[in-house]
């Protein structure tokens, strides 16, 4: 019962940080120059004022900025999230298409960088200031400092071009009509590279956050005690160490997963995916407003989804914050 | 001094100092060992590295000289590095320090506006100002510190609330010391060492970032920036992948450079802190 | 049983002194309690983790060995000897127990590491455990979390693992330095009833000579890594060989106040129905409001000194944040030289000054202390010049070189410290002087200067201070009246030798029984 009265009055404090960024953001897009209409007509190789005023009435382009955005937030409510022109679909499920294959890389690419970074980081620790650590601290350094999009290019390179082991794009081989596990086979072969890619500065920072964790964590005073009741040194790093050590991660997950999905945008283009960071990319050059509306507001909904079950799951961890 | 001095006897923070320094060198020189215009047609597009003595690095596939642009695409991301770090981080101290020191209701609507910042993912904040203001230089810089900021402010913050709850600044209030004095004096000159730290991730950030917009071909097409560069490479990437290898190393390296340099301050300013 | 000989142990390079331990010898029979006493720094608790193999890295051992029932630790045998035949308690009982895993699970851990016994067997066994250290609750002190025990109970707690599997020899570290005096009682009773119950031999680590006269059979004095006496505890109590034994025998202050002086009926500060309540607001966070001062009223003469006394959480620390100005109370009146304190911060810096406890705490690091004590005046119109010149003045009078003004808050002790706080203080030359626990942080000898310059002050210039302490001894010496609080309110007050001679509430009863060594030391 403690835990589900957290729950909900940690989501109750995210509501106004979601209206100051819907707000926030409906008056900066009116600064834009040119609106969808424009672009309409821009794609449609140009047309008359009259036209172009009808559309804008269509669109309710043409009522004063108050009455938008007060329009815009009860859609919101109603989870209507408007009409995209350029798609010719209601942005929800222009949204909801691109969906899924966000969600597919976002998952997987978390789940590598915080097991791979927990243990590389368990290990560094074990062994600090030894060979082990500095290798690891210093792939860790290689890996923060390397510009995703250009680790996925060379990936491709080398994974593709050269050795064709893996593909060097898109999301699943669909004229091959695959279905069962040979079809979850071969969308994991298209995620290969991707989900690396994405991993790889999450993977840099959680093995640094593990590291000095453990580090931090081994010096307290309970660890201490552990090793005057005369606990074997595996034993202390199980059940006394690791548990407290794993606390700063689950917060450094909360913290990255805005992170990850602004990553998504310049990975999924790198690897042609069918995600929800290429429709954002594809909808600024568009300059298809409402489309990107609904993108930031369906990313902030999930970045608060996500530092949601952070929050659970750290009070899950640490019974001091339920009490 | 003492902080100057154990810098210097780290090589951690020497090795950083010299990779930050070549960069900085090659910004210095880029208009003298390449006085042209680096986006100028220099000779036939996409020669491999070597091929022709005339371009050791190369060409690209407009037949632009790639190490003319790698020399002035340090001084872009030295510059947007730089301004933009400046930009995030006094925003931040700003937010940070207010609500640190004055808590209550102050704090809550900063916080909020903070929160409302790092809930979007700011990779999409930058497309949506990027969309909005164009993409010149100056809009990309200033967009970028926007995005970086929250991080330090909490940061500050998280120092202030410590800090202000020391008996010395409850000591500087009973002798009567303004607010401007205590936050000034007191408070931020013990607050600024891990904010200091924290600024080489904010630059690291901030050329990363800049660079990802120029790959996507939404920065400003006007300038020899590195991602730019990385980005015109794609379209030959099964052939003359170089054209997009070489200025991804600069950047790794780079970056690399600012990091080391972070930690080494790290372990100059926050001795007890550590780890080797 | 256990024997340490010629132990030596080194400090880093960058350490002020070579060596931590040096040529420690000393035995310790079964059945006996052995207290090693010293100031910081004395290597006192270097010598406990020596012997448990656990020092913290940098130190090492350089010469001398240890030995237990003739055999000597080294090495890998030490691991399978902790736990098992040498148990230790340390002092800080909020830490010392991991946050996150049930107190059942860590007791159950000795047995379920060390020997066969099955699950039901060693449940039970661990619940014995806790019934035998005499926690309140024992079924429910297993199922809980460390964060929901107090800091008694959590010794009690590490007390009950650290005997779990009967060892020959427990060392204590300080074990009650962090507890409240009434709880403190209640841990030396219970250490002292167990260890004659299964004869074990108890290594007590301490500074307090009071508790040294409570519960040791033999006495060790250390000073800077050296064994200057040891003996027995009556001896060395009672007949002291080696000076720095009597100057630390002499620096503790009695619990008999001296006679009363004449003091004068004008009134410096009057405070009246104060009250304070914490954590009563938010609407979706519920707390138990805590009632920190409960209608409060005192008063305090000019020139003189008032005391408050009393244990954590009842309210006296609060009430000096309320009188500073620091906290402003729910309810009530504050007066000072007959008007209600100002609410500007300027106009109330002539009138209330404050001393804190944390000497390290209390200065900013990055700046010159004179300038810190400067400020002040400076803040309220004084030329700088004048200011500065005040300051080294103030330098001269607290008992330091006026020429330290220029220096930095590292290039001082705790008590050099203390001494610029109070000339910080006195800089605004304030009608009532606050001081919140001035000496707990320091060590005894320290802590006697500091009693006696803020004494001598107090003669020189008139002050009027209201001294908020959990030390009564400190208390019996500096007050003319005192006051006893509990859980907000003010059970008992008056002049300090007629409380502590012939104390009225139970309250203040049980404080004073509670004492360590009243009997025997500072008499």
């Amino acid at each position: 019962m403690k835990l589900l009265a957290l729950a909900a009055r940690r989501l109750a404090a995210s509501l106004p940080a979601l209206l100051l960024i819907l707000i926030g953001l409906f008056l900066l897009l009116q600064l834009a120059p040119g609106d969808t209409v424009d672009a309409l007509m821009a794609q449609m190789g140009g047309g008359d004022a009259a036209i172009a005023a009808d559309l804008r009435r269509f669109y309710g382009l043409d009522l004063s900025v108050t009455a938008r955005l007060g329009a815009y937030l009860w859609r919101l409510v109603t989870l209507d999230l408007g009409f995209s022109a350029i798609y010719g679909k209601p942005v929800a499920s222009v949204i909801l298409e691109r969906l899924p294959a966000t969600l597919l890389l976002m998952m997987s690419a978390l789940f590598f960088a915080f097991s791979f970074g927990m243990a590389l980081g368990v290990v560094a620790a074990r062994r600090v200031n030894q060979w082990p650590d500095t290798l690891i601290s210093t792939l860790g350094l290689i890996f923060y400092a390397t510009p995703s999009f250009w680790f996925g290019l060379m990936a491709i390179v080398v994974f593709s071009v050269y050795l064709q082991w893996l593909p060097a794009g898109g999301f699943g081989d669909v004229a091959m009509g695959y279905t069962g596990w040979a079809a979850i086979w071969d969308t994991a072969t298209y995620l290969v590279l991707p989900v690396l890619t994405l991993a790889l500065i999450f993977l840099a920072i959680a093995l640094r956050i593990m590291r000095a964790s453990m580090l931090e964590v081994q010096g307290m005073d309970f660890v201490r005690t552990a090793r005057a009741k005369g606990l074997s040194e595996t034993r202390i790093v199980a059940r006394h160490v690791l548990r407290n050590a794993l606390l700063p991660m689950v917060t450094l997950i909360g913290l990255q997963a805005g992170t990850m999905l602004g990553g998504s945008v310049v990975v999924e283009s790198v690897f042609t995916l069918p995600g929800l960071g290429r429709l954002a990319y594809e909808s600024v050059v568009q300059r298809d407003l409402n489309t990107l509306l609904g993108i930031v507001f369906v990313s902030a909904l999930l970045v608060i989804a996500v530092n949601f079950v952070v929050d659970l799951l750290y009070a899950r961890l640490d019974p001091r914050i339920a009490g | 001094m003492r902080a100057l001095r154990a810098f210097l006897h780290n090589p951690v923070a020497v090795a950083g100092a010299v990779l930050l320094g070549a960069v900085v060198l090659m910004a210095l020189v880029a208009p003298l060992v390449f006085p042209g215009d680096p986006l100028g047609l220099a000779g036939r597009p996409l020669q491999w590295p070597g091929a022709n003595p005339r371009f050791w690095l190369g060409t690209d596939p407009s037949g632009r000289d790639i190490a003319a642009q790698l020399f002035h695409g340090a001084r872009i991301s030295l510059l947007i590095g730089g301004t933009a770090t400046v930009i995030a981080v006094v925003i931040g101290i700003v937010f940070g320090a207010l609500a640190g020191f004055y808590g209550g209701v102050v704090d809550t609507v900063l916080m909020r506006v903070t929160e409302a910042f790092q809930t979007l993912p700011n990779f999409l904040l930058l497309l949506v100002l990027v969309a909005v203001f164009g993409s010149d230089l100056m809009t990309v810089v200033i967009a970028i510190g926007v995005v970086a900021w929250p991080p330090v402010a909490r940061l500050t913050r998280a120092e202030f609330l410590t800090l202000r709850e020391r008996d010395y600044v409850a000591a500087g209030r009973m002798q009567g010391l303004s607010d401007a004095h205590l936050i000034f004096r007191e408070v931020l000159p013990n607050a600024l060492p891990p904010v200091i730290v924290y600024a080489s991730v904010v630059m690291a950030v901030a050329i990363l970032l800049e660079s990802a917009l120029a790959f996507l071909q939404l920065s400003d097409p006007n300038v020899p920036s590195w991602g730019n560069l990385i980005g015109l490479g794609r379209t030959v990437l099964r052939s003359e992948w170089y054209v997009s290898a070489i200025p991804g190393v600069a950047i790794l390296l780079a970056i690399l450079g600012v990091s080391l340099v972070g930690q080494g301050l790290n372990d100059a300013l926050n001795p007890r802190l550590a780890s080797r | 049983m256990l024997r340490v000989e010629s132990l030596s142990v080194s400090l880093p390079p960058t350490a002020d002194r070579a060596l931590a331990l040096d040529g420690v010898t000393f035995d310790l029979s079964a059945g006996e309690i052995l207290c090693v006493v010293g100031e910081s720094g004395s290597g006192k608790s270097v010598t406990a983790s020596a012997i448990m193999g656990l020092l913290a890295p940098g130190l090492a051992v350089v010469a001398g060995e240890i030995s237990l029932g003739g055999v000597v630790l080294r090495g890998d045998a030490w691991r399978a000897l902790r736990g098992r035949r040498i148990g230790m308690v340390f002092q800080e009982p909020m830490t010392a127990l991991n946050p996150l895993m049930r107190v059942g699970t860590q007791i159950a851990e000795m047995w379920r590491v060390h020997t066969d016994l099955g699950r039901a067997e060693i449940a039970a066994r661990s619940l014995r455990a806790l019934e035998e250290v005499g926690l309140p609750d024992p079924q429910g002190a297993l199922r809980a979390y460390p964060h929901q025990l107090s800091g008694g109970q959590r010794q009690r707690v590490m007390i009950a693992m650290a005997l779990a599997l009967e060892p020959e020899v427990l060392i204590c570290d300080e074990p009650t330095t962090a507890l409240d005096v009434t709880t403190q009682a209640q841990v030396l009773t219970l250490i002292r009833e167990l260890q004659k119950r299964r004869g074990t031999a108890v290594l007590f680590i301490t500074h307090d000579f009071g508790v040294v006269a409570e519960i040791a059979d033999r006495v060790a004095v250390m000073q800077r890594g050296v064994i200057v006496e040891q003996g027995a505890a009556a001896d060395v109590l009672e007949t002291p060989q080696h000076p720095y034994t009597r100057a630390l025998l002499a620096a503790v202050p009695a619990l008999q106040a001296p006679p009363p002086r004449v003091l004068n009926d004008e009134r410096v500060l009057e405070i009246e129905g104060l009250v304070k309540t914490y954590g009563a607001r938010g609407m979706l966070r519920r707390r138990q409001p805590v009632r920190a001062l409960d209608d409060v009223s005192l008063m305090l003469r000019a020139g003189s000194t008032l005391g408050v006394v009393g244990e954590s959480g009842s309210g006296k620390s609060t009430l000096a944040r309320c009188v500073a100005g620091m906290l402003r109370a729910d309810a009530g009146l504050i007066r000072v030289a007959g008007e209600p304190m100002p609410k500007g911060r300027r106009a109330a810096a002539r009138l209330v000054q404050m001393v804190f406890q944390d000497p390290y705490a209390s200065l900013n690091p990055r700046r010159r202390v004179g300038e810190q004590v400067a400020q002040g005046p400076m803040a309220l119109g004084t030329p700088r010049g004048q200011a500065m010149s005040e300051a080294r003045a103030l330098f001269e009078l607290v008992g330091l070189d006026a020429e330290a003004v220029s220096r930095f808050p590292h290039e001082f002790s705790g008590g050099q410290r203390q001494r610029i706080g109070i000339a910080r203080a006195l800089a605004m030359k304030p009608r009532v002087l606050v001081a919140d626990e001035p000496v707990s942080a320091l060590d005894v000898s320290v802590q006697a200067q500091v009693l006696a310059l803020l004494r001598d002050l107090q003669a020189r210039l008139g002050l009027s201070i209201l001294f908020i302490t959990h030390d009564l001894r400190v208390a019996a010496q500096i007050c003319d009246d005192v006051a006893v609080m509990q859980r907000g309110v003010v059970v008992e007050h008056g002049p300090v030798g007629t409380v502590f001679a012939a104390p009225k509430h139970p309250y203040t009863r049980s404080l004073l029984a509670s004492v360590p060594g009243r009997a025997k030391v500072g008499a």
